[in-house]
């Protein structure tokens, strides 16, 4: 998208918490038609010329189901409360996408109090965001968090080490306004990267739009571009390959994949210092499984290995659903007129402050 | 210096500058033709399960173009400013002395000239005038098609029975060729739509849906958002492509013209698609200026 607008991260807190898991109990339970093909039988599964399942094309990982489950809930959900849920997502976009009243006031001057891009100043509305309408579905369960290991859904407590990391990377943040430079913006502000952990590893859903996916495979490679910002990742197939030297830290690391079975597993290591997924330290290993669950969905499977950050490894589940649709190309920095917007705002805002402060000139 | 110095390196380059404009009269007239190649090395070329080449690789063009597609000489800096005696570096990059020097080339055009209109050749002559602050390049913005092809970065094909997606070093630019076209692009970008087809064994693909804002090269050579290119590459043996792209855009140019270069291998064990995404590197560049406190 080339006139992108300003993307808040708080408009990305907002979606991430409002994943509408909630079930919507006075509502009579919907029908909503999904797919539900069952897994493949072994002679369906597609395959290359080389006889590996051919993983390739465009898919998404958008859902409602948060990364982690919210507290008080069960594992999984009712088919019946599944289906009110994802009538309610169906009927909020309905409410949304009805014409806007033409005689409506225009927003009042530094947004309207309500946190989020899309209700503040009137930026995003429902038309740019495509957060995700279903719930996960993985083995024929309804899941209430995307995290499998630990049972309860919830990422593990940090270390004493990661915690003194993360303390130190709060203060660090602190010695600086929100504005002040370029670098104390987050990097999908920047168009350095996607919002959230969309190209990863592990490469999850950020609960706001574009969750897109390309897969290309061959016997020696596998690419897989995330939509935002046309991240690639060039996976090296084959356990001969090795991770290069500590000093070599690309964004989205550097990846190494390998068969077994059925299934593509791929270690990354390697992480960009600036990239590193929940605080980790920089030597985190992220295993991703990809396979095919059935003709229209890929199962991905991904866990966190970082000993000095988490007391404990941890792994989650995410279907990746068959997108038929082209992937457009996501130029972000080219049009990137939102971040000069926020940085010359905030000197303008600095400038008005300080005309108030200093007294009128005595005439 | 000492004058007697200066007079002998005086003569030196004259001399060099001579030779430099006998070896463009002897330029080829068909932009970077390959050798013909041997039935052997043609035999030799990789091929898919399906029996076409098979053009997987990390590949690198090897040449000056993208400084000037056009023949060129050599010269200090493609920022200039003049000079008490002759034109000078500009302020802008004077810092970079040799490391900012332009190569020569003897160009990868077609004929050597691009075919501009008048009013087009005026904009690109503006454009050269105004390198630093107009060549998107600097910028870091997405290099558009044929230029992603002979930056100085590779760039890797990844080609399966169902998809040929291009990935290049500079900028994390991307390519996904489609092999059925999906009609007319819904919008214009960067780098365009492409969609690829066999025609024996040279992959044709037809790039459409481009922008105005890329450029071909840091010379100010450009073009406008009705231009097409078609490309063609061909493995002339297991290591090289032949590539050819061919600009057709009546707003710009008085007939379709055509640059042609080979394409090497990355023939190393360990080749590997580095990272180059340039976006932070110009952050100071393009927001510097709006920082609390902007640096000195």
């Amino acid at each position: 998208m080339r006139h992108r607008l300003l993307a808040c991260t708080s408009a990305l807190a907002l979606a991430a918490t409002g994943a509408l898991l909630t079930p919507l109990s006075a509502q009579a339970p919907a029908r909503i038609a999904r797919p539900n093909p069952g897994p493949l039988k072994p002679g369906a599964l597609p395959r290359t010329p080389d006889g590996k399942p051919d993983l390739q094309g465009n898919w998404s990982n958008a859902t409602v189901t948060p990364l982690e489950r919210p507290t008080g809930q069960a594992a999984t959900l009712s088919k019946d409360t599944v289906a009110r849920i994802e009538k309610g997502v169906q009927d909020r976009i309905e409410r949304l996408a009805q014409p806007s009243d033409p005689n409506r006031e225009a927003p009042p001057q530094g947004g309207d109090g309500s946190t989020g891009a899309a209700g503040n100043v009137g930026g995003y509305n429902n038309f740019w965001i495509d957060a995700g309408e279903r719930v996960a579905v993985v083995n024929g369960e309804y899941r209430t968090s995307l995290i499998v290991d630990p049972p309860d859904g919830k990422v593990p407590a940090l270390t004493a080490e990661g915690r003194e990391r993360q303390q130190a990377r709060v203060k660090r943040f602190q010695a600086f306004g929100e504005y002040d430079n370029p670098e104390n913006r987050p990097l999908a502000e920047r168009c350095i990267s996607s919002f959230g952990s969309n190209a990863g590893p592990p490469m999850l859903p950020n609960y706001f739009y574009n969750n897109n996916y390309t897969i290309v495979q061959t016997p020696d490679h596998v690419l897989i571009m995330t939509e935002m910002v046309h991240d690639v990742r060039i996976i090296r197939i084959g356990k001969q390959h090795q991770h290069p030297p500590a000093s070599v830290r690309p964004w989205w690391g550097d990846s190494i994949g390998w068969w077994e079975g059925d299934t593509l597993v791929i270690e990354t290591t390697n992480f960009h210092p600036q990239q590193l997924f929940r605080g980790a330290s920089d030597t985190l290993t992220v295993t991703e499984r990809l396979s095919r669950a059935d003709a229209d969905t890929l199962l991905y499977k991904f866990t966190i290995d970082d000993p000095q950050t988490f007391t404990r490894p941890w792994s989650g589940e995410v279907p990746f659903e068959k997108l038929d649709e082209m992937i457009y190309e996501y130029a972000c920095h080219e049009g990137n007129y939102a971040l000069s917007n926020v940085l010359s705002g905030a000197r303008s805002q600095e400038k008005a402050e300080a005309t108030k402060k200093t007294p009128p000139p005595q005439r | 210096m000492h004058r007697g110095r200066v007079k002998l390196w005086l003569v030196g380059m004259i001399s060099a500058a001579a030779g430099a404009v006998v070896a463009m009269t002897a330029l080829p007239l068909a932009g970077q033709a390959p050798r013909p190649a041997t039935a052997t090395a043609r035999a030799a070329i990789p091929r898919t399960a399906n029996g076409k080449p098979d053009l997987n690789g990390i590949w690198q063009a090897l040449t000056t173009a993208n400084w000037d597609i056009e023949p060129h000489s050599a010269k200090a800096a493609l920022a200039m400013r003049p000079g008490p005696v002759v034109p000078v570096p500009a302020k802008e990059v004077l810092a970079f002395g040799a490391v900012g020097a332009v190569p020569a080339g003897l160009g990868i055009v077609d004929g050597g000239e691009i075919p501009y209109l008048p009013a087009a050749r005026k904009i690109r002559d503006e454009n050269q005038a105004n390198w630093v602050t107009r060549d998107p390049e600097v910028k870091c913005y997405l290099p558009g098609v044929p230029r992603a092809t002979y930056l100085p970065f590779p760039f890797q094909i990844v080609q399966s029975q169902s998809a040929f997606f291009m990935a290049y070093e500079f900028a994390g630019a991307v390519r996904n060729v489609y092999l059925t076209d999906p009609g007319p692009a819904q919008t214009d970008s960067w780098m365009g739509q492409s969609v690829g087809r066999w025609e024996g064994d040279t992959f044709v693909v037809d790039v459409t849906g481009l922008n105005d804002a890329t450029w071909f090269d840091r010379a100010g050579n450009h073009h406008t958002e009705a231009m097409t290119v078609t490309e063609r590459y061909t493995m002339i043996d297991k290591d090289h492509i032949q590539y050819s792209a061919t600009m057709d855009d009546p707003k710009t140019f008085s007939k379709p013209w055509t640059l042609s270069l080979p394409l090497y291998r990355h023939v190393n064990a360990n080749a590997r698609l580095g990272q180059f995404k340039c976006v932070p590197f110009v952050e100071e560049l393009m927001y510097g200026h709006l920082r609390k406190t902007p640096l000195p």
